[in-house]
């Protein structure tokens, strides 16, 4: 289930999901749109006082989450002043666009047909996108999947430690999530390109 | 006809070969560096969509990036950098800039 492909009459990029995944889907999207809203915009204080008060129009320095880190990496590794400013005009647009796309997986999923709350067996939600929005979701995959990466502290080619852990780990079940938002992106960019 | 002996009004480096005054014009890149979440069929993805490259251009600065760790992905000026280093990253990817050595 959830394969994306495109649909050859329409043209659109569409899947299936079983109500189960389908929830599972609006459930990691809210939390980017969560973890997004969540860590205020704070300016860099080693600034002067005054100047940094004045300045509210965005974040200056790296932060703290390890997870919004790398959402938002440092653009200047060598130069701590261009990259505070980087951030400054970059950091906020760039969280409303990510939580912008998180949402639109909500609510296509629940236009989709996906009730607020889970309750029906047998339930399946179709979804259709149009380019455009099977890119957002795409991008918005992504950041699910460096979001779940992190907190998992995923790396290369360990592949083998995933396997040999216990199924009942959590852990182990998180990965089993991550894995399926890839694959399920990897469908989107061979249904985008096809 | 009158002959007009005005100097030529670009004013270019003579001894400077055409790739130096290219890379004198563009002095800054735009570098995508390996992480182990991005899909390699993505971020060639990205690549074509977002600068408009080939399929197999986009393919082997994937490859490059996936097999060296990183790859200048682009070429500019600071404020073009920038704007890509913002996209990368909406995308996802992990990006950087600097001044091209």
């Amino acid at each position: 289930m959830g394969a994306f492909t495109r649909h050859r009459k329409s043209r659109l990029i569409i899947a299936n999901f079983t109500g189960f995944e389908a929830d599972l889907l609006r459930s990691l999207a809210s939390q980017i749109v969560e973890l997004l809203r969540n860590e205020a915009a704070v300016p860099d204080d080693s600034r002067d006082p005054f100047e940094a008060m004045m300045d509210f129009s965005g974040p200056t320095s790296e932060p703290e989450d390890p997870v919004l880190q790398r959402l938002f990496p440092t653009a200047y590794p060598e130069d701590a002043e261009a990259a505070s400013e980087f951030r400054r005009f970059t950091e906020g647009s760039l969280r409303d666009g990510k939580a912008a796309a998180a949402c639109t997986i909500i609510d296509c999923l629940e236009e989709a047909g996906l009730p607020p709350e889970l309750t029906e067996d047998g339930l399946m939600i179709d979804v259709e996108l149009d380019e455009e929005t099977a890119e957002t979701w795409m991008r918005s995959f992504t950041d699910i999947r460096l979001a779940l990466a992190t907190r998992l502290g995923v790396e290369e080619g360990d592949e083998e430690f995933w396997l040999a852990m216990d199924d009942e780990d959590p852990r182990s079940q998180a990965h089993d999530i991550y894995e399926w938002v890839g694959w399920l992106q990897e469908t989107i960019v061979e249904a985008l390109t096809s | 006809m009158a002959s007009v002996s005005a100097a030529s009004p670009v004013e270019v480096d003579p001894t400077l070969t055409p790739d130096e005054i290219t890379f004198l014009a563009k002095p800054w890149v735009t570098i995508v560096w390996n992480d182990p979440v991005n899909l390699m069929s993505y971020v060639s993805y990205v690549f074509q969509k977002y600068f408009g490259y080939t399929e197999a251009k986009a393919d082997k600065l994937m490859l490059e990036v996936h097999n060296d760790g990183k790859s200048v992905v682009s070429t500019g000026t600071r404020e073009e950098m920038e704007r890509d280093v913002q996209a990368m990253h909406e995308y996802g990817l992990w990006a950087t800039m600097e001044r091209a050595t």
